[in-house]
């Protein structure tokens, strides 16, 4: 098994794994330094970020509805976790130089061509869906597919479970071209 | 910055840093997995998955920290996870992907940020609809798989690796 792969990134196995390690690392630092457990996530932190730009229009609003307030919106672990995300992708991207500024992805380019608005729209909708789904279930592949299914959680297999299972099948839709 | 914070950075940095070290995050990475042509992701995060749950039992047993499982509400699980599912085939992305995809060049994720942001402020309208229906039919609360089963999760844990290992040969095996 090779370390690096045709593109110049690491096996998966062993970044999945490192992952795992972090993981254990932050479930431990996070107890003993705040005295809470915290597990990496993500789709939380849309929700705080959502309140805090729909707060610039309709501060009021935001303040009255109780999901927002249930989740309390503030700039939290999750919040700058997500942020760190974003910086260690570009240290990474950078440093190997495989960062690239991508417009459309090959996939979509081969199926719908090379128009922006058709790859905005398809991005902003599915992202409107799925965020939408992410909160009912309570989580995304982070927060269930790494985390729940660590602890093994019962609704982190299901909903892990039926994440793929419709994400293959709307894939196979909307990206295999019938050669009928 | 508070504690909570910093930590929270610096844990954010290493986890993006590896998620672009193991190639997941493109948009021809995610959709790969689901036409199933390309399992790196689940290479990824299964590899990640059988660490961290080694460890994190370990430290469970030892008393040194909490799970926290999100509850088993059938209605919510089910909707949500088959909404998620079909909204990801057609972003390409997920939360915590899209945001690392940004950071290595992939600027079309900027509209997968802003749909999940539109999505997060629509369910906020939505919640008082949902709890009062969906998420009001049947709730198993927060279990484990062990306390699920009855069973001690030293048994469930090597068969899940053994399980997981089985995935990988097969992974191989058609070089996919």
């Amino acid at each position: 098994m090779k370390f690096k792969t045709d593109d110049g990134g690491w096996n998966p196995y062993f970044a999945g794994a490192l992952t795992g390690v972090l993981a254990i690392i932050s479930v431990y630092l996070t107890t003993i330094l705040l005295g809470k457990t915290n597990y990496l996530g993500a789709s939380t932190t849309f929700v705080r970020a959502a309140a805090f730009i729909e707060k610039i229009f309709a501060s009021e609003h935001v303040a009255q509805n109780i999901y927002f307030t249930a989740t309390k919106i503030r700039v939290d672990w999750q919040f700058m976790l997500i942020i760190g995300v974003f910086a260690g992708s570009l240290i990474s991207s950078l440093t190997d130089k495989s960062f690239k500024i991508e417009k459309i992805p090959p996939i979509w380019l081969e199926r719908f061509g090379s128009s922006m608005r058709k790859r905005a729209l398809g991005a902003f909708s599915g992202g409107i869906i799925a965020m939408i789904g992410a909160r009912l279930a309570d989580g995304c592949p982070s927060g269930h597919g790494l985390s729940g299914m660590m602890q093994l959680s019962v609704s982190s297999f299901v909903a892990l479970g039926l994440f793929f299972a419709a994400g293959v099948l709307v894939a196979g839709i909307v990206f295999k071209r019938r050669t009928l | 910055m508070s504690t909570d914070q910093i930590l929270g950075l610096l844990t954010g940095v290493v986890f993006g840093f590896l998620l672009q070290k193991g190639r997941v995050i493109r948009f021809e990475k995610q959709i790969g997995a689901l036409l199933l042509k390309d399992m790196t992701i689940f290479k990824f995060m299964l590899s990640a998955i059988i660490v961290g749950m080694i460890g994190i039992f370990i430290l469970s047993d030892a008393g040194l920290i909490k799970f926290s499982h999100k509850p088993m509400n059938v209605g919510a699980i089910v909707i949500g996870g088959i909404l998620f599912g079909g909204g990801w085939a057609i972003m390409g992305f997920c939360p915590g992907t899209s945001v690392a995809a940004l950071g290595e060049g992939r600027i079309h994720a900027f509209f997968a940020i802003a749909g999940m942001l539109t999505g997060a402020a629509l369910f906020a309208e939505i919640f008082p609809f949902f709890k009062e229906t969906v998420m009001s039919w049947k709730d198993y609360g927060k279990i484990g798989l062990p306390e699920a089963l009855g069973i001690s999760h030293w048994f469930i844990i090597p068969v899940f690796i053994f399980m997981v290992i089985m995935l990988f040969r097969i992974f191989e095996k058609r070089k996919i």
